[in-house]
């Protein structure tokens, strides 16, 4: 029922539904779809089965007695797990190299148009290898259950070790994934088995596909300097007068929202701002550079960590080390992956993720050459607010204040970053690798800062976080915790300065809210983020751009916006004098967004000369001579 | 005097040679043009001279340096420029900006506004300054490649096929420019399938042909040799 039913009907639906939209796009967005389904299949899990019972899948032939082969013993479930891996590669190499349906993949994989125009149909290509796909997965995962923990997450993570054996036959050979997948499993257990009895080391039995996974990747190369292959999407160039409005209106929100929740709502949404600047982070790294990284959260742990321990009593140099620290370990990340782009790249910072939260994030202190080291103590850490010239800000409202602050200005020298030499350069190096290295730009140099820059900015949201949590935990920082902040500064739009509140706003406004006014829509809080991911193919340039297309008529009428303004100063007015609750403010303010959103469709400002479909040209007005121009590029755009 | 000399250039992909002992060489002042027949191997040899392909042997010199061992980022410093037969424009950013990105990187980047806007006027691409490169016709895009590949003011400059696209006006106006570029002592190796443009403004003519040039000389000498004809027309 599971393999010949349930797992293709799955297969189906993954490819119909979640890729089938995104085929034409990137292979950013793909695999944006892809983290989107492991994020929600994850969270889908743990709504449907309590992962707080625990359960256990029966071996196969349990009360058999076990077959000896020499010296060693194997039971029966080992030998038909041994048996059924052996069955599928041959198959799977009999499917790929002698039947047509596998020259159809293989040539679908190699170059999808020309496929199409030779015969073969690369939609059902797709198909086959998705069901393929899924069904092996589920035999998988049907076989090793029985060893590990049935748990949504573990097994999931079993990901790691299934991609560094795949990373073996570079994604193509069977027989050398089937090799790899042999050296990786007894790599584990021989890990498991023989490594010293010592404290450090003991999270590094769980970290070890994580670390295989990481070597892979370096070791096996993944072809030279290529050019461009997909349009991308624009990166729009920030004015200054918008972004000074901007950042004035985070400050203004700060204030608004510092002022009027109370002391546990300001711990609960606090994180507006400080995860807002961690989702800052992708802007200059994914938007501009390209450079798709999953361990941002885990860079802002090490803010926390860092401010933690050297900011203990709020001394304002710890803040620069929260973001220096980060800078330094996100530059030596950029080192390995100048040879990783694309899904590698992916998967080289979601294994370096992994490592930390498995192991170094595990560790108890430690002295490395007579400085002790300390991260997250086996537990949690405290954290105190910073000390601003001789003040310490201390109640949840001065310090959602200073994130709102700190928000503002990142999301400034974003903007400014973006319209400087160095923006340019990170965009030209995404759109034409080869062409940047042409004119002589340095390829490592660009990525080490700019990936140094974006852990910098994600440590400075990481320690804010800590601030405002007052006690952090390495489970806060987790790679699987930091997916929905992924999928939903993707679905904002990751070339927008605005991106960051959009992120922060989203994930900790609304989806936290619900929770709080309906506890048992938890669930449904945890997949949203992923259904978001999922809806990316309709909207592959991000919410945000669209955000702003609604508001920009706004901008111009002046006294409309001077109304609204007043309005929402009295109801923050009487919040303030307690006249009104909370929830008063803010349907109110919502009243008049909308009003205001939806004013310039009731005055229509005058409207130039009617727009003239491009094939009247010429005879029903007279034909230009820019015309020529605009349609010989829109031939080029195709 | 010699300034880009690549020697004995071969390159194989699995049993087959797409270059096989290739020499070539281009001299400051003149323009030195590459021709032959789709698949001759023209711009596997440009991605070998630019250090974006590394050969299975062969050496190439820039003007007596030994660059075969170093990567494209370290050519382009000894004043190495190309443009691509398959556009490579920085597509998010505007034809300013991509000549801009080049400019910062090359020797004038103290002055590099005032640079690219010198190459705007030069080249008559101004009025599309501001426009977004992927929005671009071909023949656009490709003068814009130039345009960047000038902003780092190279010493040797590699064009790929950079007139495919332009009608004859545009054509006769680019050739103009090669000519200006070569006064200006710059080493300038053409690509290129317009024969007419070819023969009208190189100085000298190397023809590849199965990974192997057959011929070398001025355009009129290389226009009747019969290896040329035959590569081009079959044997007659």
């Amino acid at each position: 029922m599971v393999l010949f039913v349930l797992a293709p009907a799955f297969g189906l639906f993954v490819e119909r539904v979640v890729m089938r939209p995104v085929q034409g796009l990137g292979e950013a967005e793909r695999l944006v779809m892809t983290i989107a389904l492991l994020s929600g299949l994850i969270a889908a899990a743990r709504w449907i089965w309590n992962p707080n019972v625990p359960r256990s899948l029966p071996t196969f032939f349990a009360n058999s007695a076990p077959l000896h082969i020499g010296s060693a013993t194997i039971t029966w479930h080992q030998a038909i797990t041994m048996m059924v891996a052996v069955a599928v590669a041959v198959s799977l190499r009999l499917l790929l190299h002698r039947t047509r349906a596998g020259a159809e993949m293989r040539a679908t994989v190699d170059d999808r148009a020309l496929a199409g125009l030779t015969g073969a149909d690369p939609l059902r290509a797709n198909r086959v290898a998705w069901i393929l796909g899924i069904q092996l997965a589920a035999v998988g995962g049907i076989l090793i259950a029985p060893e590990l923990t049935l748990d949504a997450t573990q097994l999931s993570l079993l990901i790691v070790s299934a991609y560094t054996a795949a990373i073996f036959g570079r994604l193509r050979s069977v027989p050398m994934t089937f090799a790899g997948a042999v050296v990786v499993g007894c790599m584990e257990s021989y890990l498991t088995g023989y490594l010293p009895d010592n404290s450090l080391l003991t999270g590094l039995r769980l970290a070890a596909p994580a670390l295989m996974l990481f070597v892979a990747l370096l070791v096996f190369p993944h072809g030279r300097l290529h050019g461009r292959n997909i349009r991308l999407r624009p990166v729009p160039v920030p004015t200054i007068r918008g972004t000074a409005i901007f950042a004035v209106a985070i400050v203004v929100f700060g204030v608004v929202l510092g002022t009027v929740l109370s002391q546990s709502d300001l711990i609960t949404y606090g994180a507006i701002f400080s995860l807002g600047i961690v989702a800052l982070s992708f802007v200059p790294l994914a938007g501009y550079a390209g450079q798709v990284s999953l361990c941002q959260l885990s860079m802002a742990g090490i803010g926390a960590i860092t401010w933690a321990h050297l900011g203990a009593h709020g001394q304002l140099w710890a803040l620069a080390a929260a973001i220096a620290i980060p800078g330094a370990v996100g530059g030596l990340i950029a080192l390995p992956a100048l040879r990783l782009s694309g899904i590698y790249l992916a998967l080289g910072t979601a294994a370096f993720a992994v490592i930390l939260d498995d192991w170094i994030f595990t560790l108890p202190s430690f002295r490395i050459l007579g400085v002790r080291i300390s991260l997250f103590d086996q537990g949690s850490v405290q954290a105190v607010g910073p000390r601003l010239f001789g003040f310490q800000l201390r109640t949840g409202t001065e310090l959602m204040v200073a994130s709102a602050v700190a928000l503002a200005l990142a999301s400034v020298s974003v903007a400014w970053l973006r319209r400087r030499r160095f923006g340019r350069q990170l965009i030209a190096l995404r759109d034409s690798e080869a062409a940047y290295a042409m004119l002589g730009g340095n390829l490592l140099v660009a990525r080490v800062m700019v990936f140094a820059l974006a852990a910098g900015i994600a440590g400075l949201g990481g320690a804010l976080y800590a601030m405002q949590q007052q006690s952090v935990t390495a489970q806060q920082f987790s790679f699987v915790t930091g997916l929905p902040l992924f999928l939903i500064a993707v679905v904002g739009g990751l070339a927008y300065v605005g991106d960051g509140l959009f992120t922060g706003t989203l994930l900790d406004g609304p989806l936290n809210a619900m929770v709080a006014i309906a506890p048992w829509s938890a669930n449904l809080a945890a997949i949203l983020p992923a259904l978001a991911g999922i809806g990316l193919g309709r909207n592959p340039d991000g919410l945000t751009p669209a955000v702003r297309r609604d508001w920009e008529p706004v901008a111009r009428h002046r006294i409309a916006l001077a109304v609204s303004g007043v309005a929402v100063t009295l109801l923050w007015v009487l919040r303030l004098m307690h006249v009104i609750n909370g929830w008063v403010l803010f349907g109110g303010a919502l009243a008049v967004l909308l009003a205001l959103r939806g004013y310039p469709a009731l005055r229509p400002a005058a409207t130039g000369e009617p727009e003239i479909p491009v094939e009247w040209w010429g005879l029903r007005r007279d034909w230009r001579p820019a015309d020529e121009e605009v349609l010989a590029r829109g031939i080029a755009r195709g | 005097m010699v300034s880009l000399e690549a020697s004995g250039v071969t390159v194989a992909f699995g049993g087959n040679r797409a270059l096989d002992g290739v020499g070539i060489t281009a001299r400051q002042g003149h323009v030195t043009g590459l021709i032959g027949p789709n698949g001759a191997g023209k711009s596997t040899l440009f991605d070998v001279i630019c250090g974006l392909r590394r050969p299975s042997s062969g050496r190439v010199l820039l003007d007596g340096h030994d660059v075969t061992r170093l990567g494209p980022a370290r050519r382009a410093r000894h004043g190495l420029a190309r443009t691509f037969q398959r556009l490579e424009l920085f597509g998010r950013l505007s034809v300013r900006d991509n000549l801009l990105v080049a400019a910062e990187l090359g020797p004038e980047r103290r002055r590099a506004a005032g640079a690219v806007t010198e190459i705007l006027t030069r080249l008559g691409l101004t009025e599309m300054a501001d426009s977004p490169a992927d929005t671009l016709s071909t023949g656009a895009g490709r003068l814009v490649e130039v345009g960047r590949a000038l902003a780092v003011r190279p010493r040797f400059l590699l064009l790929d096929e950079p007139a495919a696209g332009q009608d004859g006006a545009e054509t006769e106006r680019f050739a103009a420019l090669l000519r200006s570029l070569a006064d200006e002592g710059t080493a300038v190796l053409l690509v290129e399938h317009d024969m007419t443009l070819v023969m009208s403004v190189c100085d000298q003519v190397h023809v590849l042909d199965l990974g192997k040039i057959i011929a070398v000389g001025p355009p009129a000498e290389v226009r009747c040799d019969d290896a040329v004809l035959a590569a081009y027309l079959g044997d007659l």
